[in-house]
């Protein structure tokens, strides 16, 4: 058993996760999906500068072996964006069912199983209220 | 680089009208009058070198790897057509002034026409066919916007997007021509391709170059069957018409079969092509012209004929024709402008452009009408005008014509063309001035003021004087032109009014006397006309554009149903199924570079992460379960950076970890706790297929990478640079804040960016339906009773310091040890968090009233004057400097302008953190409507240990 196998399998695992997850019919789902992927992608990122054990990348003038720096200097600011992008798609998310009452994103109708807005207040904006269910479809 | 100046002035200088229209309109036509007349100034002070034989050049390198450079180039041609744009549209802005009414806005019309202007110039000025190309596409745009100028009338508008969609997908064959044109000659400047005339021709795609370029000079200059959107364009203010759709836009057309002449005329296809449609339009443009009721609409296809007369002549490819087209050119330019003002006047002072409704009208505008009379003679043909000279010239080369063997039928269907020019051209003056007055104009016509009527005037001059002595005042510049557009093989012409007794001397003869005939016997002819019933040209074009929308839309929806499901698949499995075609039609071997044995420890980590991910994946629906598992797996991945080599990534992994979980666990907090379910299992097995190969697929993938070394990196430069050059030792930093600082810099921007986005979804989460949503909500998890638990705050408390003093470390130790900015940040903006998590978000905030807008701002502002202050020292962009600062009690320490950058990523990060945080918790306390008074640091409270405080409802605070 190698790292490498275990590094490679680690990616594909997560890889199929995050493919998985990204294809429910629900926002939250797909939020953890992209999590999964940005963990896999990333990996193989780093990957790509090839495994080393005990020589992060520290100059110093006796050092001659070292891990390539580059490959980590992308991810962690992969990593960082990565937050940024899930932390946009979530509250996107949250809006979105804030607007309309459900978190579908299969293109359906909604079949919303969550408390509708007060139905005195419902009636009294009510074309207000219509507009927007429509607009989340 | 006067030349470029020339191109570039108008379009600079279409700020200007812009600017001045509020001190009023006449500041505003003087404005823009300036900017055209600096223009033209600059240009003929070229002209000197240009009329003596020279090619003024101008080069700037643009994408010298693309072949799109900005080279222009003046010759006789672009002399020839640069004057006549910039010089009627000087014109043209005058009588712009004077027609405009109070109402339209004067200030968006000139910077149109101005931009219009600069797209011109810039066609008959570029060398480079791609910067022409550029420039072709700014005409139809600025045109569009010209034409839809009047945007309250329907026909201006669907004048407007028709002329846009003709001439636009003209463009279109455009470019595909001139790309094949670029690649057959070797170069994309106009210089190379005029010398490779030999090698283009005889190249196979020759045939398919020209009919795409074709394609672009037809549309453009409204030839047969694409002429059907000048007429449409008549909605245009007629300062529009008389510029764009007399001298200028349909020109362009011409003017590129001018400029090509050497490389593409002269063969058969180029004849007959060429040739054939503009013989034709002129005919058929013509015989429309003479039924047409609306002054416009006449000129219109009275325009579409000239044009097809200067295709005609060019598609002759003999260099006597071209010499005649050239002449042409600057004939119809001077009368047909001067025609379009004309109409222009007439509508403004009578009230209509009917000519059913108008006539007599001589002695009540008599300068007007003397104007019509000179030009329209001249566009008849008559003599001593210009038309005159260079019809002749055009009946000497059409009597030499032969087509398929005949020589009667060019000058046959010839005779046919100028007889109708004649009857229209009668027409207008007859139909407008002559006749008995009506009593029923719609307003009372007297002459126009002097500024409408002054520039038709000069051009009227123009068009008597070139009539008179053609030689003088014409000859050198078609000498010139002529010179330029056939290569030197036109030979001088001597420019003369009388040609002695021929053949095209009787035709001319003819055709005026049968036109006057023609017109007399016009009512006649139009039943004849409309018993004909020619297919409208509009109704077929909206047909078609509603049948391309249809075919659009159904397209569309069949693709774009809203279901984001279907898109992720198409887009997956395409990625899968590409990914996998390449590694099928490769020949795969095992690669030989050594693995590294696992320790145990690594194995059950694996073990771990795997069996994270089967959890999550199995039990997806519970949603708080699946964080928990996905902390797990957060914590493996940073744990294997710690194992292989990169601390600066498991400390950042982990710290992003606990800001996102944190960041889902709120958003989740008022979201559905569950996922139903709902796909088929048909669906699930195939999303899992899907998965299943994209995983075995990164997992080869990631194999495959790892067993082979990979190419020389230049990481070898980082590693070497990094301390004697950077000033750090860890060079993942160095590379961050300097040599890729760049990236970074644009990384922290895209950050903050994504954080104002959180920002604006949540600060309107309050209003319409998603407001009331949040104020229905109730908690659908069972509370804890105690809402800021004792130890929870004093531990946080406590730990607060420590952890801020761990950023600053972090921070401070990172351009040498691991550690940096971002890492900083996102410490920082923990240890923040926890206060907000232990006493709530009401009470931290009143304590911390940071503005985290500020904060993003004002690390971005950091990061950048760094990187200018490199550049102030004459470095690049965000080169850092160092230096060693000896300070007691600490030591050395190496002080870098890297650091003032990674300042500014820690703030960057910090307020995008914080302020997506922030306002996450403002919504759910929102939600969760707790008591304004919220502001106490925990539940008991230590300074009312006497009383305790009433035990607070279940369901309530925060």
């Amino acid at each position: 058993m190698s790292i490498e196998f275990l590094v490679s399998t680690a990616v594909g695992v997560l890889s199929a996760a995050g493919i998985y997850l990204v294809l429910r019919a629900r926002t939250f789902p797909v939020v953890l999906g992209l999590a999964f992927m940005s963990y896999a992608i990333n990996v193989f990122l780093f990957a790509s500068g090839r495994l080393v054990i005990n020589q992060p990348p520290i100059w110093g003038k006796d050092v001659a072996a070292y891990t390539d720096p580059l490959p980590q200097a992308l991810v962690l600011t992969a990593i960082v964006i990565a937050f940024g992008m899930t932390a946009l798609v979530v509250v996107l998310a949250l809006r979105t069912y804030l607007e309309t009452g459900t978190d579908q994103i299969d293109g359906l109708a909604d079949r919303s199983d969550t408390p509708q807005p007060p139905p005195e207040e419902t009636a009294v904006l009510g074309p207000d209220a219509a507009p927007s269910r429509e607009a989340g479809r | 680089m006067t030349l470029a100046w020339i191109a570039f002035l108008p379009f600079l200088g279409a700020l200007a009208p812009a600017l001045t229209i509020r001190l009023g309109r006449n500041a505003c036509a003087l404005a823009t009058g300036l900017v055209t007349a600096t223009a033209l100034g600059l240009l003929l002070s070229l002209a000197p070198q240009v009329m003596a034989g020279q090619v003024v050049t101008a080069r700037l390198e643009w994408f010298p790897a693309l072949g799109l450079n900005l080279n222009f180039f003046l010759d006789a041609l672009g002399l020839m057509f640069a004057g006549m744009i910039l010089g009627i549209g000087l014109l043209v802005i005058i009588y712009a002034r004077f027609y405009l009414a109070k109402a339209d806005p004067m200030g968006r019309f000139f910077a149109f026409l101005l931009l219009f202007q600069g797209a011109m110039v810039g066609i008959v000025l570029s060398d480079n066919i791609l910067l022409l190309l550029i420039f072709w596409e700014l005409t139809s745009l600025s045109s569009f916007l010209l034409i839809g100028y009047w945007r309250h009338l329907p026909e201006g508008r669907q004048g407007a997007r028709m002329a846009l969609t003709v001439t636009g997908l003209g463009g279109l064959s455009l470019i595909a021509g001139l790309l094949i044109l670029g690649q057959i000659a070797g170069s994309y400047d106009l210089s190379v391709i005029l010398q490779s005339g030999e090698a283009i021709q005889a190249s196979p795609m020759y045939l398919p170059a020209l009919l795409l370029i074709l394609g672009g000079c037809f549309t453009k200059s409204a030839q047969f069957p694409f002429h059907f959107w000048l007429p449409h364009a008549m909605a245009a203010p007629t300062p529009v018409s008389a510029y764009l759709h007399s001298a200028t836009m349909v020109k362009a057309g011409v003017f590129l079969l001018a400029r090509l002449w050497p490389a593409l005329a002269g063969t058969e296809a180029w004849f007959y092509l060429v040739g054939g449609v503009g013989l034709f339009t002129m005919v058929f443009a013509a015989i429309v012209a003479l039924f047409k009721d609306d002054l416009k609409g006449l000129l219109a296809y009275s325009t579409i004929s000239h044009l097809g007369m200067l295709t005609f002549l060019f598609g002759l490819g003999t260099p006597a024709a071209a010499v005649a087209g050239v002449f042409h050119i600057i004939n119809h330019a001077t009368f047909k402008a001067a025609l379009f003002m004309n109409a222009g006047i007439v509508d403004h002072e009578a009230g209509t452009r009917d000519l059913r409704k108008l006539g007599g009208l001589f002695t009540l505008m008599p300068i007007a009408a003397t104007l019509a009379v000179l030009a329209a003679a001249a566009m008849a043909g008559v003599p001593p005008m210009n038309g005159f000279i260079s019809k002749e010239m055009m009946l000497e080369e059409a009597v030499g014509a032969q087509a398929f063997g005949l020589t009667w039928l060019v000058p046959a269907i010839v005779m046919v063309g100028i007889l109708f020019s004649a009857a229209y051209s009668f027409r207008y003056v007859v139909g407008v001035y002559f006749g008995p007055k009506r009593e029923s104009y719609p307003s009372k016509p007297h002459d126009a003021p002097f500024g409408m009527w002054a520039p038709s005037a000069l051009l009227v001059i123009l068009a008597v004087a070139i009539g008179l002595a053609p030689a003088l005042v014409a000859g050198p510049l078609v000498n010139a032109v002529s010179a330029a557009v056939t290569g030197g093989t036109a030979g001088e012409k001597y420019l003369s009014l009388w040609h002695g007794f021929n053949l095209p001397l009787a035709m001319s003869v003819a055709a005026l006397v049968g036109g006057g005939l023609l017109l007399a016997a016009h009512r006649g002819a139009e039943r004849v006309w409309l018993a004909m019933g020619l297919p409208d040209a509009k109704a077929m074009f909206d047909k078609a554009t509603e049948a391309a929308a249809r075919a659009a839309q159904r397209f569309t929806e069949a693709v774009h149903n809203g279901s984001l499901q279907r898109y992720m698949f198409i887009i997956l499995a395409a990625a899968v199924i590409v990914a996998m075609a390449g590694f099928v039609s490769a020949d795969y071997a095992e690669g030989a570079r050594p693995t590294l044995p696992a320790p145990g420890a690594a194995v059950i980590a694996w073990v771990l992460l795997v069996g994270g991910t089967t959890a999550v994946l199995l039990g997806h629906r519970h949603r708080y379960l699946s964080l928990i598992f996905i902390s797990v797996i957060g914590l493996i991945v940073s744990l294997a950076f710690v194992f292989l080599s990169a601390p600066d990534l498991a400390l950042t992994q982990i710290s992003v970890e606990v800001v996102t979980i944190l960041l889902l666990l709120l958003a989740l907090n008022l979201m559905p706790k569950t996922t139903p379910v709902e796909s088929s299992g048909g669906r699930r097995l195939r999303d899992g297929l899907l998965a299943g190969l994209g995983g075995l697929g990164m997992a080869g993938a990631t194999w495959a990478l790892l067993r082979r070394e990979g190419p020389p990196s230049i990481s070898e430069f980082h590693w070497a640079n990094s301390y004697s050059g950077g000033g750090g030792t860890n060079v993942v930093n160095v590379i961050l804040v300097d040599f890729r600082g760049f990236d970074t810099f644009g990384e922290i921007i895209v950050l903050g960016i994504a954080a104002l986005t959180i920002f604006a979804l949540l600060e309107t989460a309050g209003r319409g339906a998603s407001g009331r949503r949040l104020a229905a909500w109730s908690p659908d998890q069972t509370r804890s009773p105690e809402h800021h638990p004792m130890m929870l705050v004093v531990a946080t408390r406590l730990l607060l310091p420590l952890a801020l003093v761990v950023g600053l470390y972090i921070f401070l130790r990172g351009h040498n040890e691991p550690g940096g900015g971002f890492i900083a940040g996102l410490v920082v903006s923990i240890a923040l968090l926890m206060q907000y998590m232990a006493s709530g978000y009401v009470w931290a905030h009143r304590r911390l009233p940071v503005d985290h807008h500020g904060l993003i701002g004002f690390g971005v502002l950091v990061a950048a004057l760094t990187g200018l202050a490199a550049m102030a020292l004459g470095a690049p962009f965000l080169k850092s400097a160092y230096e060693y600062v000896s300070i007691p009690l600490i030591g050395d320490v190496g002080l870098s302008s890297a650091l003032a950058f990674d300042i500014g990523v820690a703030c960057t990060v910090v307020g995008a953190v914080m302020l997506a945080l922030h306002h996450l918790s403002s919504v759910a306390q929102r939600a969760e409507k707790s008591p304004g008074g919220d502001d106490l640091p925990m539940d008991i409270d230590p300074s009312r240990a006497v009383t305790p405080p009433a035990p607070a409802p279940a369901g309530e605070g925060a």
